[in-house]
C-alpha cells in the first residue's frame, strides 16, 4: 500500500538529483572577494580589451549603488557577496584548437551529463556551447555554422573576434542599473554564449548551451546575448546541473536578445540546478535576469521554461515589444518541493502598435514547495489594438505546499485587449484512484498527471528537450505522494 | 472467481456494508439491483479498492489470492475492472498514452513484454471497432469534454482493451440514450466469454433486456436481500423494491 512519507522524502532527497557529482580537476581560482581588482584579475585572464574592462568597472558601481529587490514574496536569504571566489577555471590552454586538447575529464562530466562533445557523437541536428564554471569549454559544430554566416561561440571569444557586435548590443537590453544581479554579472561575468544569426538566415539547428557549476565556494555568472538580424530565425536551448553541495551557491546570469525587423528567436530552458536536500540545506540559488527586445517590425521572442532545480529561483524572462506587431510569448512550467521556492513569471511590455503578447505558467507545488507567479503586462500609449492574454494555473500536490499569483496589469492605451485566466487545483485523489484502476500506480499516475497538465507548455519544447523535460518532470515529483 | 463473504465496510465511521456474501463463477453474468443508497456503488468501489472505504469484517477471494490485500493498481493487474459511473476527466493526458501505459503495466504484471508501438496501435483499432468507439476522440485528452456517453463508450474501450476476468460495471446505463445504450451492451456482449466474469449494478431493468444476466441479485441496506435470475428484475420492475423491504425486515424480526 502507500509508503510512509518518510520514505518517500528520504528517496526524493537521496535519489533524486542524478547529477549531483564532482569533477576533479584542476582548478585556477579566484580570491574570494570582490573588489575592483577582482575585476581587473577577470578581465585579465580573459585578456579583454580596455573597454570591456571599463564596462565591467561600471557594472561594479551600480551594483554597489543598488539594494537587494524586496518585493519578491520569499524571505532573501543573505548573500554574502564577499566570500564567493568570482573566477574558477580549469587549469589548462586557454584556447582549444581542437576537442583533442580539451582534458579528458571535463569530456567525461559532460558526457555524463548526457552532452557528448567528441564529434562522432555529437548530438545530431544540435550544436553545443558547454560552459564548466567560469569558462566555455567547447563549442561543437562551429564549422558548418560559419559557413552559413552563422557565429556561435563563447562570450569571451566574441569580446575578442567580434567587438563591434558585442559594444552595440551588450548592456542595450538588461542595463547594468536594472537590479544588483545584473550589476553584479556585469562586472564580474566570466563566459556565456554569444549568437549572431545573419539577415535572412533561418539556423538549420538547435543551438545550445550546457552550464555545469562544479568547484564549490564559486558563483556561476555567465552572459548570453543572441542577436537574430533581419528576417532570421533561431532557436536556442539551455541546460544546467550542479553538484550537491551543503552550501548555497549563487548563479546570477544575464541573458540579452535582440530581434530585428522579421526574425524570430525561440529560447528554451530546462533548468534543473540543483535543489538542495529534503530540510532546504544547501542548493542554488538562481537570480536571473532574461529579456529580449522585439526592436524589429513583425519579429517575435519566446520563452520556454521548464524549472525543476535551485533551491530558490527568481527569475522573469520578459519582452519589451517595440516594433509594431511584434510578439512576445512566455511558457513556463516550474515545479517546487521539500522546501524549494519559485518566484518566476515574466514581463510584457507593449510599446509598438498591435503587438501581441501571450502568457502560459504552469506551478507546480508538492512538499512544502512555495511557487509564485508574478506578471507585468504594461501597455503603453502608442501600442494601439495591443492584445496580452495570460493564463496561470496552479496545481498543488499535498497540503503543505503554496502557489501564490501577483499578476500587475498596466494599461495606458484604451484600445488594449486584456485577458486574464487563473486557475488552482489540487492532483485529485480521484484522478489518481483512476488510473489506479486501470493497473499505473501512484507515481507513474502523478507523473502522467502533471505531464498532462504541463503539457501545453512542453508542446512548445523542441523535441529532444520535450522527452528530456518530460523525464525530469516525473523524476522530480517522484514520490511526492503518499 | 469471485467469492465475497460476510463483507462489511465503513465509510466516514458510517457501516455502509453489513454482511455481503456473492459467488460469481467464470462466464458469469451477475446484476446487482436496488434503491438508491442501498450500497450497491460502495461494494464496487470497496472491491477496486478506493482509499475512503474500510472493510471492518469479511473477506474477498479473486482466483484465489486474497482481493483485500492488494493495492488497486494490483487488483486492476490481477484482472479486477471497474467500469465508474462517472469516469474523471485528466486534462493534456491523451487517451491513447494513457491506454498505453495501462495494457503495458497490466501486461507487465503478467510477465508479458511491452507492445511494441505498431502491436498497440493494431490492438487498439481492433478494439475500437468491436465496441464501436469514435477514433477521433482515441487522440484528444482523457475523457475530457466527452460528452456523459462518450465517456461510459471510452469505459467499455479500456475494459475491451484490457481484457480483465472480472469485469463491473457501476451504472453504465446512466445518462445513456437507447442508441448509446445499444452500442455498448453490444460491446459487453462481445467480450463475454466463458473465462471472464461481469456484474452489473444497475437501476434499471432497462440494460438487462440487452445484457442477459444469469443471476440478479437485490441489495438493499447494505446487504442482498434477495437472487433470482432475469425474471427478477422484471418483476421488480413491475413492483417496485417496497414488498422486497417489507419482506426483509420481516425475515430480520
Amino acid at each position: 500500500m502507500a509508503k510512509s512519507d518518510d520514505e518517500i522524502l528520504e528517496k526524493l532527497a537521496t535519489q533524486d538529483y542524478e547529477y549531483g557529482f564532482v569533477t576533479d580537476i584542476d582548478m585556477e581560482i579566484a580570491k574570494v572577494g570582490l573588489n575592483e581588482d577582482t575585476i581587473r584579475f577577470i578581465s585579465g585572464k580573459k585578456e579583454e580589451p580596455e573597454w570591456m574592462l571599463e564596462w565591467r568597472l561600471k557594472g561594479y558601481l551600480s551594483y554597489q549603488k543598488l539594494q537587494m529587490p524586496t518585493w519578491q514574496y520569499f524571505e532573501m536569504p543573505p548573500i554574502d557577496f564577499q566570500g564567493i571566489s568570482y573566477y574558477a577555471a580549469p587549469k589548462t590552454k586557454k584556447k582549444f584548437e581542437s576537442l583533442d586538447e580539451v582534458d579528458p575529464e571535463l569530456l567525461a562530466t559532460f558526457a555524463k551529463l548526457g552532452i557528448p562533445l567528441n564529434e562522432q557523437k555529437q548530438l545530431a541536428g544540435v550544436a553545443v556551447d558547454a560552459v564548466f564554471d567560469s569558462v566555455s569549454v567547447a563549442t561543437t559544430y562551429k564549422g558548418k555554422l560559419k559557413e552559413l554566416g552563422i557565429i556561435f561561440c563563447s562570450m569571451s571569444e566574441a569580446i575578442r573576434e567580434h567587438p563591434d557586435l558585442v559594444r552595440k548590443y551588450l548592456g542595450s537590453v538588461v542595463p547594468h542599473t536594472d537590479n544588483i544581479f545584473s550589476a553584479l554579472n556585469g562586472a564580474v561575468f566570466s563566459d556565456g554564449s554569444f549568437v549572431y544569426i545573419p539577415k535572412g538566415v533561418r539556423c538549420p539547428m538547435e543551438l545550445s548551451t550546457y552550464f555545469r557549476i562544479n568547484t564549490e565556494n564559486t558563483g556561476q555568472f555567465e552572459r548570453t546575448l543572441i542577436i537574430a538580424d533581419e528576417g532570421s530565425y533561431v532557436s536556442y536551448l539551455e541546460g544546467c546541473t550542479a553538484p550537491q553541495r551543503d552550501e548555497n551557491q549563487l548563479h546570477a546570469a544575464v541573458v540579452e536578445m535582440i530581434a530585428l525587423d522579421n526574425a524570430e528567436i525561440k529560447y528554451s530552458t530546462v533548468q534543473n540546478w540543483y535543489p538542495g536536500d529534503k530540510e532546504g540545506k544547501g542548493g542554488i540559488y538562481n537570480f536571473v535576469t532574461k529579456r529580449g527586445a522585439c526592436r524589429g517590425v513583425n519579429s517575435k521572442i519566446s520563452w520556454t521554461q521548464v524549472e525543476t532545480g535551485s533551491a530558490i529561483t527568481w527569475k522573469y524572462p520578459s519582452v519589451i515589444l517595440q516594433g509594431d506587431n511584434s510578439v512576445g510569448e512566455f511558457y513556463s512550467v516550474a515545479v517546487t518541493k521539500n522546501k524549494q521556492i519559485a518566484d518566476t513569471g515574466t514581463k510584457m511590455t507593449h510599446i509598438g502598435r498591435n503587438t501581441r503578447s501571450r502568457i502560459i505558467s504552469k506551478g507546480i507545488s508538492a512538499g512544502n514547495g512555495q511557487n509564485s507567479y508574478r506578471g507585468l503586462v504594461s501597455l503603453g500609449t502608442k501600442a494601439d489594438n495591443s492584445r496580452n492574454f495570460t493564463q496561470c494555473d496552479s496545481l498543488l500536490i499535498g497540503d503543505r505546499c503554496g502557489a501564490h499569483t501577483f499578476p500587475y496589469i498596466e494599461s495606458k492605451n484604451p484600445t488594449a485587449k486584456l485577458e486574464h485566466e487563473a486557475t488552482t487545483s489540487k492532483i485529485g485523489e480521484d484522478q489518481i484512484f483512476y488510473l489506479n484502476q486501470r493497473g499505473i500506480d501512484t507515481e507513474q499516475a502523478v507523473a502522467l498527471i502533471v505531464n498532462g497538465y504541463a503539457r501545453e507548455v512542453l508542446d512548445n519544447l523542441p523535441m529532444e528537450f520535450a522527452v528530456e523535460a518530460q523525464k525530469l518532470l516525473s523524476l522530480t515529483l517522484e514520490g511526492s505522494v503518499g | 472467481m469471485l467469492s465475497i463473504r460476510n463483507l462489511h465496510a465503513n465509510v466516514a465511521g458510517k457501516e455502509i456494508l453489513k454482511g455481503i456474501n456473492l459467488e460469481v463463477g467464470a462466464g458469469e453474468v451477475h446484476a446487482i439491483m436496488g434503491p438508491n443508497g442501498s450500497g450497491k456503488s460502495s461494494l464496487a468501489s470497496v472491491l477496486a479498492g478506493r482509499e475512503e472505504y474500510e472493510v471492518t469484517e469479511g473477506e474477498v477471494i479473486f482466483n484465489g489470492k486474497d482481493l483485500l490485500d492488494m493495492a488497486p493498481e494490483i487488483r486492476a493487474r490481477e484482472g479486477v475492472f471497474l467500469a465508474f459511473q462517472y469516469p474523471v476527466e485528466i486534462p493534456g493526458v491523451s487517451n491513447i498514452n494513457f491506454l498505453k501505459t495501462a495494457v503495458n503495466d497490466v501486461r507487465g504484471h503478467h510477465g508479458l513484454p511491452p507492445l511494441t508501438p505498431k502491436e498497440f496501435l493494431q490492438l487498439t483499432r481492433e478494439k475500437q471497432k468491436l465496441v464501436e468507439f469514435d477514433a477521433k476522440l482515441v487522440n484528444r485528452s482523457l475523457n475530457e469534454g466527452f460528452s456523459g456517453g462518450e465517456k461510459k463508450r471510452n469505459e467499455i474501450l479500456q475494459l475491451a482493451m484490457l481484457e480483465p476476468k472480472l469485469s463491473i460495471l457501476d451504472e453504465t446505463d446512466s445518462g445513456l440514450d437507447i442508441d448509446a445504450l445499444r452500442i455498448v451492451s453490444a460491446g459487453v456482449n462481445k467480450l463475454r466469454s466463458k473465462d471472464n466474469a461481469f456484474v452489473l449494478i444497475t437501476h434499471y431493468q432497462r440494460l438487462l433486456n440487452y445484457i442477459v444476466p444469469d443471476f440478479v441479485h437485490v441489495l438493499w441496506n447494505g446487504k442482498i436481500i434477495k437472487t433470482g435470475t432475469k425474471e427478477l428484475a422484471l418483476e421488480l420492475e413491475e413492483k417496485g423494491y417496497d414488498w422486497l423491504k417489507q419482506e426483509s425486515v420481516a425475515l430480520d424480526n
